[in-house]
């Protein structure tokens, strides 16, 4: 690992005004992502500015504004808490079974909400120094595109790179339409929306996110909904805990007697961001929840995927995953 | 042997170390056998030598050998120094360690606690395991200098004195390992487990995290579900559940193994 200045910050805003100042600069947060990429020699901070201590952990009822009657997620809360706190496994079970998927019990105890949302890719190329990867090193090529590309993109990707985004909790978090609450060096607060946070590779694969540098996260926003009834996180994996999804999908449905009031579908393992199916939902509304139903709305969104060399299996499983996924959520999670 | 004591070296192994090492000799002629001679040693030993040659690196290999004095971390060998204390295991400890210094490593070459292993180093198989302000982490992902006025217990700290944590009790009696490399790991997420099963923690596998009971009754698809950050290359799975199972629940549970006559 390469020699870093170890700092930490007071409150929030001289956090964020520590690391406007340094361009080389890094937050540590969970470390979990950022350690092990430096270690590898994928990130190379020359400044981790610690903020593990600083007050943005709560969980709370949000009692005013747009969001009012929601939760809040402090950005510096763990997983684990985040995955366990009473107001999220009563609301959002979603999120609870998201977060749970997700890595290892001793990593959701150090992982942080906002963390999460910032890890990097799990593609071999981009941890593999020796390798191409447009994403680690701008201009140097995609090992993947040609290479072996099984875990990669089928939605969204470009020439420049093939890469998905590894969070689970972010695929739920899309799927309850959260807003990302983030501070900058001046104190000044803006919000973004989950679905806009992460970004298509396009030309520049190498910005995971639209989040500026100087800026953190204080929190992630959930509105009120009435999903927690009928909703299911499905993920699809090599192996059956501790591994990242081939395909997973978060689904939640509102019913007005027989027929879906709302139905929010997102993905995970598919594309450089949580991809939300909105043709798919947009198909469910004012249709009764059958099979039959669930597997034209599934069809019509994957019919947009092209998919690699080795990964054609995905599309499949994706129909396959987004059926199963609703029938788990009309069922209140049971099959 | 100490590090930069003169050394002794018997005739056989001044050849052992002309034949396999000619470029390190000098140095070892002048300072002795170090880490890295050691560490070099060892993996040549492991390439298979010669008869003489290996019991005579048996020799050096099996020697009382201190791997780093103190000297190596004086504050003026250290670069990025952060001061920091933090109890282990009870005791506090108060020391300067490079900001790149994990939580594993610090345990491992200053403080003499080689309970904790480094498996993968990269957070993949939960042999660095240990408890930080009552919560089960990965060491090797944690650095040292984040540690600071936090409370850390590894596998040394998990008995009462000479008498084993039940668990400890558990993984013996049900074998629970079989090289016992992923077991100090094993044993301190394990006893984690039955914290947060006794909080009321769901899991992935948990059939309704609506549901508020606690504390959690763990089914055996629960505890492997919950233990899957620890892997165990020997497949010692079932003795492991089976051990954390008889804890959790209280009750007798059979051995999946017994000697046969």
């Amino acid at each position: 690992m390469r020699p870093f200045k170890y700092t930490n910050a007071k409150d929030v805003t001289a956090a964020a005004k520590m690391l406007a100042a340094n361009p080389d600069a890094k937050f540590l947060a969970g470390g979990t992502n950022l350690l092990d990429l430096m270690k590898e020699d994928v990130e190379q901070p020359n400044e981790l500015i610690d903020i593990t201590r600083l007050a943005l952990a709560d969980i709370k009822l949000i009692s005013s504004g747009t969001n009012k009657g929601g939760t809040s997620i402090g950005g510096l809360g763990k997983n684990t808490a985040a995955a366990n706190h009473p107001l999220i496994r009563q609301n959002y079970p979603l999120l609870t079974q998201a977060i749970l998927a997700g890595a290892s019990g001793q990593i959701r105890n150090m992982a942080t909400n906002g963390g999460n949302l910032l890890q990097r890719t799990r593609c071999s190329y981009f941890f593999d120094v020796a390798m191409p990867c447009n994403k680690r090193e701008p201009g140097s090529g995609c090992g993947a595109m040609e290479g072996i590309n099984r875990m990669h993109a089928i939605f969204g990707w470009s020439e420049k790179c093939v890469a998905v985004y590894p969070s689970d909790m972010a695929v739920a978090l899309a799927a309850l339409d959260a807003v990302v609450k983030v501070r900058n060096a001046s104190g000044q607060e803006r919000t973004i929306l989950l679905a806009d946070f992460h970004r298509l590779p396009g030309d520049t694969p190498e910005k995971d996110t639209n989040l500026s540098h100087g800026e953190i996260i204080t929190a992630i926003e959930l509105p009120k909904n009435n999903f927690a009834d009928k909703s299911y996180y499905l993920k699809v994996r090599d192996r059956a805990s501790y591994a990242f999804a081939l395909v997973s999908v978060a689904a939640a449905l509102e019913m007005n007697g027989n027929k879906i009031a709302q139905a929010r579908i997102a993905m995970g393992g598919v594309a450089h961001k949580p991809w939300r199916a909105f043709q798919a939902e947009k198909m469910l509304v004012g249709k009764e929840a059958t099979e039959a139903n669930f597997r034209l709305a599934a069809e019509a969104e994957m019919a947009d995927a092209k998919p690699l060399e080795h990964n054609k299996f995905k599309v499949e499983l994706g129909n396959r995953s987004i059926v199963l996924a609703l029938q788990m959520a009309i069922n209140g999670g049971k099959s | 042997m100490e590090e930069n004591e003169s050394p002794q070296l018997t005739k056989d192994e001044k050849k052992l170390f002309e034949d396999l090492m000619p470029e390190d000799l000098n140095e070892i002629l002048v300072h002795g056998v170090n880490r890295r001679h050691f560490l070099k040693l060892m993996t040549l030993a492991g390439g298979g030598m010669l008869a003489w040659q290996s019991a005579v690196a048996e020799q050096v290999l099996t020697r009382p050998f201190s791997a780093l004095t103190s000297s190596d971390f004086s504050p003026a060998n250290i670069e990025n120094g952060v001061n920091l204390s933090f109890k282990v295991n009870g005791a506090a400890k108060k020391l300067m360690v490079d900001s790149r210094m994990t939580l594993l490593d610090t345990l491992r070459e200053r403080l003499e606690l080689t309970g904790s292993k480094k498996g993968c180093d990269h957070g993949q198989c939960g042999a660095c395991t240990v408890i930080v302000d009552g919560r089960r982490v990965l060491s090797c992902l944690t650095l040292a200098a984040s540690c600071e006025g936090r409370s850390v217990k590894t596998i040394e700290g998990i008995a009462q004195g000479n008498e084993l944590h039940p668990i400890q009790s558990a993984f013996i009696k049900h074998d629970g390992f079989q090289c016992g490399f992923c077991t100090p790991g094993q044993i301190c997420s394990a006893v984690a487990v039955m914290d947060e099963a006794k909080n009321g923690e769901v899991s992935c596998v948990t059939e309704d995290v609506r549901q508020t009971a606690s504390p959690i009754k763990l089914s055996n698809e629960e505890i492997s579900e919950r233990m899957s950050g620890n892997l165990c290359r020997c497949g010692a799975y079932p003795n492991i559940v089976a051990a954390i199972q008889e804890v959790h629940s209280g009750k007798e549970v059979a051995q999946t193994w017994e000697f046969r006559g």
